[in-house]
């Protein structure tokens, strides 16, 4: 799992059936820099060029929310309850309330 | 999932069983604000309706496959819904 920061919804008529009623958001993958300063308190912004996700969300988050996203198909489809074949992998799985690094990682802001 | 631009088609007679009848185009996988991002795949078609052109979802890997009618077949991407809006910041 990995934390992302929401930054944009896609809309699709056509599309797999999994997805039909399912939210799609796109979620900025966020570096180490980026969670320290999220543990000190401030805003966190996507980096520009970083690692994203469209990801389905299963806990009705919204854009600039800070979010739990599972990248992992078996996990996924368990999720959705779709086992064993529904093509899925990236799921939006939490909305982070708080995270707290540790003091080495949060020297690196 | 990935945002990717259809860029082309490709026609194989002679491929791996379970793969008959499935489409593959060449799409270039993008970043979030649609610009081009490494270099371009080859993506079975799980909406059997995308073409040249359209900005599509690419889902990679072993989930490739299950987007297909016949899944567990050898494929590594797969185009999995066409894109009408996408808002990204």
């Amino acid at each position: 799992m990995y934390v992302g920061r929401v930054s944009g919804t896609v809309v699709a008529t056509i599309k797999n059936e999994l997805f039909l009623g399912r939210k799609l958001l796109v979620v900025d993958r966020l570096d180490l820099a980026t969670l320290a300063s999220l543990s000190a308190g401030k805003p966190a912004r996507s980096q520009p060029g970083a690692k994203y996700d469209i990801a389905v969300d299963m806990v009705q988050a919204g854009e600039g929310d800070i979010v739990l996203v599972l990248d992992e198909g078996n996990s996924a489809r368990q999720i959705v309850d779709r086992e064993p074949d529904g093509a899925i992998r990236a799921v939006i799985v939490g909305i982070v309330d708080e995270i707290a690094m540790a003091g080495d990682a949060r020297a690196d802001v | 999932m990935q945002f990717a631009r259809v860029i082309g088609t490709l026609v194989a007679t002679q491929k791996a069983a379970g793969l008959e009848g499935v489409k593959f185009l060449v799409v270039q996988p993008l970043d979030k604000h649609r610009q081009p991002v490494g270099e371009p795949v080859i993506a079975a078609d799980g909406t059997a309706q995308a073409g040249p052109g359209e900005l599509v979802f690419i889902i990679a890997s072993r989930e490739a496959a299950l987007a297909l009618p016949q899944p567990f077949v050898p494929v590594d991407h797969a185009i999995v819904g066409i894109v009408d809006q996408a808002d990204v910041h």
